[in-house]
């Protein structure tokens, strides 16, 4: 299950969104969110939703993948298109069969609820499958510069950040083991009651916490052999480069913001 | 127990963008009290193999037989529970299981997840404190006060104590210094032929194999490629070196010795003892003639 | 010959909660040269681990000096000689820092404020010299153990270090591991010069070293060329370490009563022997 599970994950490529600065990209969603609340008539969730479908297509990340990857979110957008559809009380009434009654603006809201969870869902998946963490991190790094006046630990935060996702693997790997290995002297952790599966799990937590212990003081002294002493002084190794590809992305967001605000019921 | 492995294929993330087959048409047979060493490159299979041996994987394609239990990709994993209790796992760097207060009840904790009354299965884990070497008065200790070398036998005495029939050792001695390395070698060929245990030995040590064994299967790009006696297997040193595997130190040793004084000895010497022996009395011969 | 590391009467013991624990390094006094290869061997608790840290002042001795480059190892001066070595620990995950092979190799170059055109270079080039240059932008998980601490290696190599320290690098790595690394290692110090000390249970390894420290119960037991040292191949014996094949052969080969001369350091070396005392006749 976990292992077909894409969002979040990072498929290496060359297409174009691929090779743009993450900086851009950030920018990019962040804007496309905003633009999102916009839409509020079906002309403008029509064009909401060609523009994410250019978007994939440029990505050249197989829809196949796509839809196959996010299945357990579009089971939670199933279910508010449903809530809706039965909640909301206004406009004509449509079917009123027994408890259920469905109005027309109902199907109208549950449909442009759903359009907005889909995209939104869609594009922040491709941000992150097509930029490796690393970049997510610098470009967040490099975004956040300015609030180092604030006295807002930016460099911290983003090594934290880029060790933790580092780490993620590795973890992931250990506790597999350690979950095989306490099968293996038959814990169960898929059956019985709720008391004895939550029991079931100290013995893969503890062992968890003991290594990610030991993992966090090799780190640590590995670190400070190496040198390290924080971001003063240090010079950076990876370095961003906005190119006029950005410049495309970024005028491609703002002509469709304008667009969807003209439009707009 | 017999084992006995059929066309045994498996897919890790199946059906995803990241899906990688690990094992492809793996046939093979251990015995029942065999002490069988699957020897083979990192990366070969060896360690998806070895959770086939008691369902901690099911195979996507081809079946598993474990004694009376038949394991396909639909066997339902209650069933899976009681083959566990009947094959036991030490993992490689086993000491990473540990987590109770204590190191008798860490050793329980096998015992009691398979059933065994707590009276029956605290006198298990204090025999197996002696048996293992470790000081009695470890059992009320922390396991993670012990040091590396007390850990991996705790945690060896944690699998020991549900009493599989079949013994399954990933790498048993990986960092362990040379002597640690030895006793514990020592234990499990001990406990072997006391326990009439079937033993397999998952291991990148031909020493180790060739010592022993008495039964090798050879993995390779995630097939079983040979299988044969320690004798027949290290015969066959060009094919080996196709998988990237060498023949033991002293197997080798034998080989450029017989290659200079331009004879062979009798028989094929799987340890060093064995060799030396071969050798004093080929000199001996020599000396008649 | 130029020094590069001494210990001076060196003891150490670990603090507990009622003062002092055991002591771990006892009294230990030893000095490298420039462009040695050291192998510093011992059984599991014999303290070798505790003067490593002493080496790269994670630690301070309770008595003693440790003196690195000429100048006593203090506080102040701790992250300056620091730059100057490369140090390369037992797990090959958990010194791995960076998020792909050239991040972490540039780590400690970043640390050290170097410009970035110069990084980019010695990345490079340190990476080609472990041979990993075609894996830039690969990630650890999907490294093999020998794989990662090849970069570990660079990225200790990349600050152009005088000395290389190695922590049980290979302990746990695979036999094929250990070799690609051993290898690396060896190539390097031929073609550079660099002075190695290597902290290890595998004789075998130990035997490519110019000289062996050997440490038991937070001594140093002996010191000496690869030769001298197996010479008293009982002793390292008793103090739980293992013989380099060839040595234990012989040993072997003796107690069965077969007649040898000398010892026998390699497997070439003892067929030699075999072959001219009791078998060309």
């Amino acid at each position: 299950m976990l292992e077909k599970m894409i969002f979040g994950r990072y498929i290496p490529g060359s297409s174009f969104v691929h090779r743009l600065d993450p900086r851009s990209k950030l920018l990019f969603v962040l804007l496309f969110v905003v633009a999102v609340f916009f839409a509020n008539n079906a002309v403008t969730y029509g064009i909401l939703l060609a523009f994410t479908l250019f978007i994939i297509v440029v990505s050249r990340i197989r829809l196949y993948f796509l839809i196959n990857g996010l299945k357990p979110i579009i089971f939670l957008i199933a279910f508010t298109f449903l809530m809706h559809l039965f909640f909301t009380r206004e406009g004509v009434l449509l079917v009123d069969w027994k408890i259920i009654k469905i109005y027309e603006e109902g199907i109208r809201q549950g449909f442009f609820i759903s359009i907005r969870f889909f995209v939104l869902v869609l594009v922040t998946s491709i941000l992150t499958l097509t930029t490796s963490p690393i970049s997510i991190t610098d470009g967040m790094e490099d975004l956040l510069h300015p609030f180092k006046r604030f006295k807002l630990p930016v460099h911290e935060l983003a090594l934290m950040m880029s060790i933790s996702l580092r780490f993620i693997p590795t973890l992931m790997d250990e506790t597999g083991k350690i979950l095989k290995a306490q099968l293996a002297r038959g814990s169960d952790i898929s059956t019985g009651s709720m008391k004895e599966r939550i029991r079931a799990v100290v013995p893969l937590l503890v062992p968890l916490f003991v290594s990610a212990f030991k993992r966090a003081e090799d780190l640590a002294v590995a670190m400070e052999v190496r040198g390290y002493r924080g971001g003063e002084g240090r010079t950076r190794y990876r370095q961003l480069v906005w190119g006029q590809r950005d410049t495309i992305a970024i005028v491609m967001l703002v002509v469709l913001m304008v667009t969807l605000y003209l439009l707009r019921g | 127990m017999d084992i006995s492995l059929q066309q045994v294929g498996y897919l890790y993330g199946k059906d995803s963008p990241f899906e990688k087959r690990a094992l492809q048409g793996v046939t093979a047979t251990i015995a029942s009290g065999s002490y069988t060493a699957i020897i083979g490159h990192t990366g070969s299979g060896k360690s998806t193999l070895l959770m086939h041996l008691n369902g901690l994987l099911k195979p996507s394609e081809g079946s598993v037989q474990i004694g009376d239990t038949r394991i396909t990709a639909n066997t339902k994993a209650k069933a899976l529970k009681d083959v566990r209790r009947k094959v036991g796992i030490v993992f490689q760097f086993p000491e990473h299981q540990l987590f109770e207060e204590t190191v008798e009840k860490d050793i329980m904790f096998g015992p009691l997840n398979f059933g065994v009354p707590e009276q029956e299965a605290r006198k298990r884990a204090h025999e197996l404190i002696a048996l293992l070497g470790l000081p009695e008065e470890v059992a009320q200790k922390s396991p993670f006060d012990l040091s590396g070398g007390q850990m991996r036998r705790v945690a060896i005495a944690g699998v020991l104590a549900f009493k599989p029939s079949v013994l399954v050792l990933d790498e048993p001695t990986a960092g362990l210094d040379p002597r640690g390395r030895q006793e514990i070698m020592e234990l499990f060929h001990r406990l072997h032929h006391q326990e009439n245990l079937t033993t397999i030995l998952v291991t990148h040590s031909m020493e180790d194999a060739a010592r022993y064994a008495d039964h090798l299967i050879v993995m390779s790009g995630g097939t079983a490629v040979m299988t044969g006696s320690p004798k027949e297997i290290f015969s066959r040193e060009e094919e080996l070196a196709t998988y990237r595997l060498g023949l033991p130190r002293s197997v080798q040793f034998q080989r450029d010795f017989e290659r200079l004084i331009g004879r062979t000895l009798p028989d094929m010497a799987l340890t060093e003892e064995q060799l030396a022996q071969a050798i004093v009395r080929a000199a001996a011969e020599e000396g008649d003639a | 010959m130029k020094e590069i590391l001494s210990l001076d009467r060196v003891t150490y013991a670990y603090p507990t909660e009622e003062g002092k624990g055991r002591t771990a390094v006892d009294d230990v006094s030893f000095t490298v040269n420039d462009g040695e290869w050291i192998a510093i061997v011992g059984h599991n608790g014999s303290g070798k681990s505790t003067m490593a840290k002493l080496m790269i002042g994670l630690l301070f001795p309770d008595e003693g000096d440790v003196r690195l480059f000429l100048e006593k190892l203090t506080d102040e001066n701790l992250w300056d000689i620091r730059s100057q070595m490369g140090i390369v620990f037992q797990n090959p995950d958990n010194q791995f820092v960076g998020s792909t092979v050239q991040d972490d190799v540039a780590f400690a170059l970043e640390n050290n404020g170097v410009p970035v055109e110069e990084m980019v270079t010695r990345v490079h080039q340190a990476l080609a010299q472990v041979k990993m240059a075609e894996f830039l932008d690969h990630e650890p998980h999907h490294l093999s153990g020998g794989q990662k601490q090849r970069v570990a290696i660079a990225g200790a190599l990349a600050l152009q270090p005088r000395l290389l320290l190695m922590d049980e690098a290979t302990s746990m790595l695979d036999p094929q591991g250990r070799a690609e690394v051993i290898r690396i290692v060896h190539d390097l110090k031929k073609d550079t010069g660099l002075t190695v000390i290597s902290i290890t249970h595998d004789l075998e390894e130990a035997l490519l070293a110019d000289r062996i420290f050997v440490m038991n119960k937070g001594k140093l037991l002996r010191t000496g060329t690869p030769e001298e040292v197996f010479a008293h191949g009982d002793e390292l014996e008793t103090i739980g370490l293992d013989l380099p094949f060839a040595m234990k052969m012989s040993n072997l080969l003796r107690e069965n009563g077969l007649g040898l001369k000398g010892e026998h350091m390699t497997e070439e070396e003892l067929v030699n022997e075999l072959w001219t005392s009791h078998f060309n006749k």
